[in-house]
C-alpha cells in the first residue's frame, strides 16, 4: 500500500530531476546560440534574423507574434466547417467560445469551454490546437530568455524570431517526436481518419462510433509545452490520449520537464547554477508539497460523501433579526454507504494508472500550469482540492514554461526587497540595487493574478452569471467558480468540471445559459494574465540589468544559501496565504469542514 | 597632513594640548519619552489627522478613510433603521481603534519630529545673535550684529569671544571650545593655512587672536542647517525609502482587492445557506457588513510599517546627529549601510599620529645606551609626547633615571633651529634633532659629520621612520628612531568591519615597503603608499568601476577631489572648507574613526525599515485566522474549526485583531527611534537572526496578542 501509493510520485520527481540536469545544458547550449544548424535549418534561422532588438523590441515582437497567432486561431475556427478533414461537417464553435478558444491556446491557457472529440474537425485540431500548442508554449520560453540576457547587462536581448525557432524546432520538435513514438507504441492512435465505426460485442448490429485522429502527435506537445488542452474532452483519461501506466509515467514526466530544465537554464545562462539550484529546491519542495497533501488526502482517505456523519451535529448562528440573538441549527446524522474505501477516494479515477496517479498528476499539472489532467478534479475530496488550487494559486511551483520561473523572480525581487533590507544594505538581486521602478513593476506584474481571480469570481458568485452555472450550488460551487478563473489567471487550463461554460457549436439549440459570460470573462483574464506578466518582468529585468553591478561581499544578502531558501519559501507562502486564504475558506475548507451533505 | 609637519607643530607649541581622537562611543542619551518631547507629540498626532497631510501616507490614507466611512455608517445606523446583526456599540468600539490607529501613526512620526526638535532646540541656544568685528577693506574694525555677515566678510575673534559664523582662518591660530556643538569640552587648535583651519559659529575662542573669512550667510550655517534637518524642514525620501512607499501601496492595493470582493461572496453564501436550512427570513454574517470588512482591511495592509516609516528615517538621522555626524542628506546616511570599502588616513586614523621613539642607533665609538642616556638627557626638560618617549624608552631599557645639573638650560625646539636639548653649566652641549640641523649644529661646532651618518639615517627614513641625531658638542653620538605606532584595538575595529563586509584601504605618505607593514601589522585589507591626490581619486575610481560603493574621510583641500569623487565623504569639521563642501557628512568631532559608526547608523536603518516591513506583512497570518470564522460565523459556523486562538466570540475576535493592530504600533515605536540593535555577523547570519525574530517572531506574537485582548475584553464585560 506505502509502496503502491508513493512509488510513482516520488519515481516521478526523482526521474525529471536527474533528466533535467543534463538536459538544461543542452538547453542552454541552444539559447546561447552555439548550436549550429544543419545548412537547411540554418537558412530559416538566417532568414528570421531580424537583427538583435532592445527589450521593447523584443516585447513588441512577442505581442505581435501573439496578436497574430490569435487571429490565426480564431480565422481557423470560424473556417471549421469549410475547411477539409470535417467528414461529419461539424459547424462552427459559437463566437464567443472562439473568443475564447483563440485567447486560451494563444495564451497558453488551453482551458476547454468545449469538447475535442465533439466539436472539432481534425483540421482544426491539426491547425488550430496543434500549431498553437507549439508556438504559444515558446512565448514564455523566449520572455524567460530575454530576461537572463538583460539580467547579464546585454541592452540587446537577442532576437525573438530566433529564438521562438530555436526553441521550437530545435527543441520541442525532437523531443515530440520521441515522445510521440512512445505514445505511438502505447497505443495512441495517429490517422487523418475523423472516427472508426465498430460492432459492439453486445450486438454486431449495433454501430459505435469512435473518434480517432493525430492523437499521437497532439499529445506529445500538449505535455511537453505544458499545453494540456485535450485531444479529447475527457483529456488525458481517456485510454487513446493515455493509454496505459507507462504512458501516463511518461506523460507526466514530460509535462513537468521543460519546467524544471528552465529553472536549472536560468543558473547555467547566468553563470549562477548554484542560485537557480536554490531556487528549484523551494520548488521541488513546494511541489512536493502539493503531491503529498492531495495523496494523503485523496488516496488515503476514503470519500467523505460515502462515509458520512455519524452524530448529529448542532451550531449557533447569529440571528439576522435581534443584535445578540442566537439561532439554532442541527444537522442530523447521515448514514454511510456500505462501500470499501481502503484504496481512497475513486470517484472520477482512472484505476489503470495506479491508485495515487490522479491525486500525482492533479498536483502535478497545476503546479507546472500544464492543465492536462487524468482523473476528475472535481471528484477530489474537498480538502485535497486545495492541492490544485494552490498550485494555480501560488503559479510558481516551477509553472509554465518560462512564465513559472519569470513569477518566481518576482517572489524572489519581493522576497529580497522586503527582508533583504534586514542585512543592512539596499536590497540587491545579481549585484544590482533594486529601486522603485523595479519594485513597481515586479508588483503590477504580481498584482495582475489576484486581481484576476478574486475579482471575477466575486462579481461572478453574486450574479446570475455564477449562481446560475454551478453544478452544486454551496461551497463546492463556489470552488468550482474560483477553479475556473484560476485555471485561466495562472494560464493552467484545467477546470473543476459541474460549471455550464460550455456552449458547443454556434448552432447548438440548448447550450449551457451562463455559457456566453463564462467565455468572455475567462478569455479576458487570460489575456491579461498572460501578458502583464510577461511585458512587466522584461521591462523590470532590462532596467535592473542596466545597472552597475556591485560585487558579491561578506555584507551582501547571498542567493544561494539554504537561509535564501527558506526567505523565499516564507515570502511565497505567506503572499499566496495573504491572497487566497478567504478563497480556500469559503471554497474548499468549508466543504471539508461542514456537515453531509453538504455543497454536494 | 604631512607627517612631518604634524612632528613639528607638536614640538613648536610645547604645553599646549593636541586634539586627541575621541572614544568611539559617546552619544547624547536622551530618554525615548520625556514631557518635553511626548506632550507635543500627542497635541500634534491629533492635528495630523488632516486628510491632506495623510494623504502623503497612503497607507494610513487608507485607514482613514476607513474609519471616516465607519464613522457615516454609524451616524446612518443611528438616525436610520439598523439593518445589522450586531449591536451599535460594536461599531463605535471599532470605529474608534481605527481612529486611533491613524493616531497612534501620527504620534510615531509626531514623537520622532519632537525629538529632532528638541535637540535641534538645544542646538539653537548656541546659534544666538552675537557681536562681530567686521573688518573692512581698509582694515577697519567695524562692530556689527553677526546676522549682517555676509559671505567672504572678514572678522576678527579675540579670546573670550564667540565666533559670530561659519568660516575659515585666515591668519592666526588659537584654541577654541566647541563643546556647543560637540559636547566635547576639550578646547581643540584651529590654525590658519593648515587642513584644521574651519570654524563653526557659536563656537568660542579661549586664547589668542584670529581673524576669519566668513563662509556661510546667515541662516545657511551648520546650526541652521542642522536644525533644519532635524526639523524635518528640508527632509527629502531618500530612494530606499520611495520604494518601500511604493511597495507598501501597492501591498495595500493588493489587500484592497482581497477584501472588496469578499462581500459578494460572503453573500453568495448567504444565499446557498438560506437554501441549505430552508430559512425565509434574511441570513447575515459579518462578511457583508461594510465595517467589519474595513477593519479586516485595516488589519491586513501594512499598517505597522505604514505607521512607522517616517519615523524610521528621521530616527536615523537623528542617530547620525547624535553621534555629531552632519549629513547634508538622508539618503548619505542610508548609503553608508552600503558601502563596500572604506579608505582611512594613516596618520590620526589608524597610528597615533604622533611618534614615539623605539630604538637608539649608535655611531663610532659610542654605545647604544650611551645614545640613549644623551637622548634622555636632551628630553628630560622636553614635555612633548615625543620627548618623554624617549626618556621612557631610555628607562624601559634597565637603565635609571637620568638627572641633570642644576643650572642646565634647556634648549626648546624651535622652527628655527629645528633641534632641542640641552646646555650643562660646565659648557657640555647636547643636541637632538632633524638630521641636517644637527649636522649644522655639528659643523658650527667645529666638528665633522661621519659618512656612515648618511646610510642610518636614509634607512630608518625609507621604513617610515623619523631619524633624530643626537649631537653631544662637536661630535655626533648616534641617532633616535621615531615610529609611528598603531592605534589600540584597530586591529579589532577591522575585523568588525570586515565582518560587515567591508574592506578596509588605508591611505599613506609612506612609501610601499613601510606602508605594507603598516598595513598587515593593522590588519587593513589593502593601502595606497606615497598618496597623492591623483591616486587616491584614481583608486576610488577603480572600486567605483567595479561596481563598488567607497567612503572616504577626509580633511585637508587635496582631499577635496577624492572626497567628492567618493560615495559617501565624511569631512571633519576642523577640515577646509573645500573639504566640507565636497563631502556629504561632515563630522563635528573631527574623529578619524567616525566612518566607522556610519556605516553602522546606515545599515541599522535598513534594517530597522526591513525588520518592520517583515513583521508587518507577518502579522496578517495570524489577523486571518482571527476574522475570518468569524466573518462567516452566520453561516458557515463550521469555520470556527480554523480558528485555533479559540476567541471569544466573532465580535470580539474581530474587535481584538483590530486592537492588536493598533496597539502594535506605539509598541514598536521604541524600535523605530532607536532602531534595531545591529551586530556584525555577515550578510547570512544577521539575514537568519533578524528572520527568525522578526519573520517567525512576526508569524507567532500576533496570535498570542489577539488571544490576550480577547481574554481582556471579555475579562472586563467589555464584550458578551
Amino acid at each position: 500500500m506505502f509502496l503502491s501509493t508513493w512509488f510513482l510520485p516520488v519515481a516521478l520527481l526523482a526521474t525529471t530531476t536527474f533528466i533535467a540536469f543534463p538536459l538544461s545544458k543542452y538547453l542552454a547550449w541552444i539559447m546561447e546560440g552555439k548550436f549550429k544548424a544543419p545548412r537547411f535549418l540554418g537558412w530559416f534561422e538566417e532568414k528570421l534574423d531580424s537583427g538583435p532588438q532592445d527589450w521593447k523590441e523584443y516585447t513588441a515582437a512577442l505581442l505581435i507574434f501573439c496578436t497574430a497567432l490569435f487571429a490565426f486561431g480564431f480565422l481557423v475556427l470560424v473556417l471549421q466547417p469549410w475547411m477539409p478533414m470535417n467528414p461529419d461537417g461539424k459547424w462552427m464553435l459559437a463566437p464567443s467560445t472562439i473568443f475564447h478558444s483563440a485567447i486560451s491556446f494563444m495564451t497558453n491557457t488551453n482551458l476547454q469551454h468545449y469538447s475535442g472529440d465533439q466539436h472539432l474537425s481534425n483540421f482544426s485540431q491539426i491547425f488550430f490546437i496543434l500549431t498553437n500548442m507549439f508556438l504559444s508554449a515558446a512565448v514564455g520560453f523566449c520572455a524567460l530568455t530575454a530576461i537572463i540576457r538583460a539580467f547579464r547587462g546585454e541592452k540587446l536581448v537577442g532576437n525573438f524570431f530566433v529564438d521562438m525557432w530555436r526553441v521550437v524546432v530545435y527543441m520541442f520538435v525532437p523531443a515530440s517526436f520521441i515522445i510521440g513514438v512512445i505514445f505511438l507504441q502505447q497505443g495512441a492512435p495517429m490517422t487523418f481518419d475523423t472516427f472508426a465505426r465498430v460492432s459492439t460485442l453486445e450486438s454486431p448490429s449495433t454501430q459505435q462510433t469512435i473518434v480517432v485522429g493525430p492523437v499521437a502527435a497532439v499529445e506529445p506537445i500538449k505535455m511537453l509545452g505544458t499545453n494540456g488542452g485535450g485531444f479529447y474532452g475527457m483529456n488525458s483519461a481517456h485510454p487513446f490520449e493515455n493509454p496505459t501506466g507507462i504512458s501516463n509515467f511518461v506523460n507526466t514526466m514530460a509535462m513537468m520537464l521543460f519546467p524544471f530544465m528552465l529553472v536549472l537554464m536560468y543558473g547555467r545562462m547566468l553563470g549562477r547554477l548554484r542560485h537557480a539550484v536554490v531556487i528549484f529546491s523551494v520548488m521541488l519542495l513546494m511541489m512536493a508539497g502539493t503531491i503529498v497533501w492531495s495523496v494523503y488526502f485523496d488516496t488515503l482517505k476514503p470519500n467523505p460523501g460515502l462515509t458520512g456523519d455519524s452524530v448529529a451535529r448542532t451550531y449557533e448562528i447569529p440571528s439576522a433579526s435581534a443584535p445578540g440573538g442566537k439561532r439554532t441549527v442541527t444537522v442530523p446524522a447521515v448514514g454511510g454507504l456500505p462501500v470499501d474505501q481502503h484504496l481512497g477516494n475513486l470517484e472520477g479515477k482512472e484505476m489503470r494508472f495506479g491508485t495515487s496517479a490522479g491525486a500525482t498528476y492533479a498536483a502535478v499539472t497545476v503546479d507546472v500550469t500544464c492543465g492536462a489532467v487524468n482523473s476528475e478534479h472535481d471528484s477530489l475530496n474537498p480538502i485535497a482540492a486545495i492541492s490544485p488550487m494552490v498550485g494555480m494559486w501560488l503559479n510558481c511551483i516551477f509553472g509554465g514554461k518560462g512564465v513559472g520561473m519569470i513569477n518566481m523572480l518576482l517572489y524572489v525581487i519581493i522576497g529580497i526587497f522586503v527582508a533583504g533590507m534586514m542585512v543592512g544594505r539596499t536590497p540587491e538581486y545579481l549585484g544590482r540595487k533594486i529601486g522603485a521602478r523595479e519594485v513597481k513593476l515586479a508588483l503590477i506584474a504580481l498584482l495582475v493574478h489576484p486581481i484576476m481571480i478574486l475579482g471575477p469570481t466575486g462579481l461572478f458568485a453574486a450574479t446570475d452569471w455564477g449562481l446560475k452555472a454551478v453544478s452544486n450550488p454551496g461551497p463546492h460551487g463556489f470552488s468550482q467558480m474560483v477553479y475556473q478563473f484560476s485555471s485561466a489567471s495562472a494560464n493552467n487550463g484545467s477546470a473543476f468540471d459541474g460549471l455550464g461554460v460550455t456552449y458547443g457549436l454556434a448552432n447548438n439549440p440548448a447550450p449551457a445559459p451562463e455559457a456566453v459570460p463564462w467565455d468572455i470573462a475567462a478569455g479576458l483574464v487570460m489575456l491579461f494574465s498572460r501578458f502583464l506578466p510577461i511585458v512587466a518582468p522584461i521591462a523590470m529585468a532590462a532596467y535592473l540589468g542596466a545597472k552597475k553591478r556591485a560585487p558579491q561581499g561578506l555584507g551582501t544578502l547571498r542567493d544561494d544559501t539554504a537561509t535564501f531558501a527558506l526567505l523565499l519559501l516564507g515570502t511565497i507562502l505567506i503572499i499566496g496565504a495573504l491572497l487566497f486564504l478567504p478563497v480556500a475558506a469559503l471554497g474548499p475548507l468549508a466543504e471539508h469542514l461542514g456537515p453531509i451533505p453538504f455543497g454536494g | 597632513m604631512s607627517t612631518t609637519a604634524m612632528v613639528e607643530e607638536t614640538q613648536q607649541k610645547p604645553g599646549m594640548k593636541r586634539e586627541k581622537p575621541k572614544p568611539p562611543k559617546r552619544v547624547k542619551r536622551m530618554a525615548l519619552f520625556t514631557k518635553e518631547t511626548t506632550l507635543p507629540a500627542i497635541k500634534q498626532a491629533f492635528a495630523m489627522l488632516r486628510p491632506d497631510i495623510q494623504w502623503k501616507n497612503p497607507v494610513m490614507f487608507v485607514v482613514e478613510v476607513g474609519a471616516f466611512l465607519t464613522l457615516l455608517y454609524i451616524l446612518k445606523a443611528l438616525f436610520g433603521a439598523p439593518e445589522s446583526l450586531v449591536s451599535i456599540s460594536y461599531f463605535i468600539a471599532l470605529d474608534v481603534w481605527l481612529w486611533l490607529t491613524v493616531v497612534f501613526a501620527n504620534f510615531a512620526t509626531a514623537l520622532a519630529e519632537a525629538r529632532g526638535k528638541a535637540q535641534a532646540e538645544s542646538l539653537r541656544r548656541s546659534r544666538r545673535e552675537t557681536r562681530a568685528l567686521r573688518l573692512g577693506p581698509d582694515e577697519t574694525i567695524e562692530d556689527i550684529s553677526s546676522t549682517l555677515l555676509r559671505p567672504g566678510d572678514r572678522v576678527v575673534v579675540s579670546a573670550g569671544f564667540t565666533i559670530p559664523g561659519d568660516g575659515e582662518i585666515i591668519s592666526g591660530i588659537a584654541s577654541i571650545d566647541e563643546s556647543a556643538i560637540t559636547g566635547e569640552s576639550a578646547p581643540v587648535i584651529r590654525e590658519a593655512g593648515s587642513d584644521r583651519s574651519g570654524v563653526t559659529g557659536g563656537t568660542f575662542v579661549l586664547s589668542d587672536r584670529i581673524v576669519v573669512r566668513i563662509t556661510s550667510g546667515p541662516g545657511d550655517s551648520f546650526l541652521d542647517r542642522m536644525i533644519g534637518l532635524v526639523e524635518g524642514a528640508i527632509r527629502q525620501r531618500s530612494p530606499n525609502e520611495i520604494a518601500l512607499t511604493l511597495a507598501l501601496s501597492a501591498m495595500t492595493l493588493i489587500f484592497l482587492i482581497v477584501v472588496i470582493p469578499l462581500w459578494p461572496m460572503a453573500w453568495n453564501a448567504e444565499q446557498y445557506m438560506m437554501g441549505y436550512l430552508g430559512i425565509q427570513e434574511p441570513l447575515k454574517s459579518l462578511g457583508t457588513d461594510i465595517p467589519t470588512l474595513i477593519a479586516l482591511l485595516v488589519c491586513l495592509i501594512p499598517t505597522t510599517i505604514g505607521a512607522l516609516l517616517a519615523a524610521i528615517g528621521i530616527a536615523g538621522m537623528e542617530r547620525a546627529l547624535r553621534a555629531n555626524i552632519i549629513a547634508k542628506s538622508g539618503k548619505a546616511v542610508e548609503m553608508a549601510g552600503d558601502i563596500d570599502v572604506v579608505l582611512l588616513d594613516k596618520t590620526g586614523t589608524i597610528t597615533m599620529g604622533h611618534r614615539h621613539a623605539t630604538s637608539f642607533l649608535p655611531l663610532g665609538k659610542y654605545k647604544a645606551n650611551d645614545v640613549g642616556q644623551l637622548a634622555a638627557l636632551a628630553s628630560a626638560a622636553d614635555e612633548t609626547p615625543e620627548g618623554k618617549s624617549i626618556v621612557k624608552l631610555y628607562e624601559s631599557l634597565g637603565n635609571v633615571p637620568v638627572t641633570t645639573p642644576q643650572q642646565s638650560q634647556f634648549v626648546p625646539f624651535s622652527a628655527q633651529t629645528r633641534m632641542s636639548g640641552i646646555d650643562f653649566p660646565n659648557g657640555r652641549r647636547i643636541r637632538k634633532g632633524a638630521p641636517d640641523a644637527v649636522a649644522r649644529f655639528i659643523q658650527e661646532s667645529g666638528g665633522r659629520v661621519p659618512d656612515n651618518l648618511r646610510p642610518l639615517v636614509d634607512g630608518a627614513a625609507s621604513k617610515g621612520a623619523t631619524p633624530l641625531v643626537v649631537a653631544e658638542d662637536g661630535q655626533v653620538a648616534g641617532m633616535i628612531v621615531l615610529e609611528d605606532i598603531l592605534k589600540p584595538g584597530m586591529k579589532e575595529r577591522f575585523a568588525r568591519l570586515r565582518k560587515m563586509g567591508l574592506r578596509t584601504v588605508m591611505i599613506t605618505g609612506d612609501n610601499p615597503l613601510t606602508a605594507s607593514t603598516i598595513a598587515a601589522e593593522a590588519g587593513v585589507d589593502d593601502f595606497i603608499a606615497e598618496a597623492t591626490p591623483e591616486n587616491k581619486l584614481e583608486y576610488i575610481r577603480k572600486e567605483q568601476a567595479e561596481g563598488k560603493l567607497v567612503a572616504m574621510m577626509g580633511d585637508g583641500t587635496n582631499d577635496a577631489p577624492a572626497l567628492a569623487q567618493a560615495d559617501v565623504a565624511l569631512a571633519m569639521n576642523a577640515g577646509t572648507q573645500a573639504a566640507k563642501e565636497a563631502a556629504n557628512m561632515v563630522d563635528l568631532d573631527s574623529d578619524p574613526t567616525k566612518l566607522i559608526e556610519t556605516v553602522e547608523i546606515g545599515k541599522q536603518l535598513l534594517i530597522t525599515r526591513g525588520a518592520l516591513t517583515t513583521f508587518s506583512i507577518a502579522n496578517d497570518v495570524a489577523k486571518y485566522f482571527a476574522i475570518i470564522p468569524a466573518l462567516f460565523a452566520g453561516t458557515l459556523p463550521w469555520l470556527k474549526l480554523m480558528d485555533i486562538m479559540n476567541l471569544h466570540s466573532p465580535t470580539s475576535a474581530i474587535l481584538s485583531a483590530i486592537i492588536f493592530n493598533a496597539l502594535i504600533i506605539p509598541a514598536l515605536i521604541p524600535v523605530a527611534l532607536k532602531g534595531v540593535a545591529y551586530k556584525p555577523l555577515g550578510a547570512d547570519a544577521l539575514l537568519r537572526r533578524n528572520l527568525l525574530i522578526w519573520g517567525a517572531g512576526g508569524v507567532i506574537l500576533p496570535f498570542v496578542g489577539i488571544k490576550l485582548i480577547d481574554v481582556v475584553l471579555v475579562g472586563l464585560h467589555l464584550l458578551s
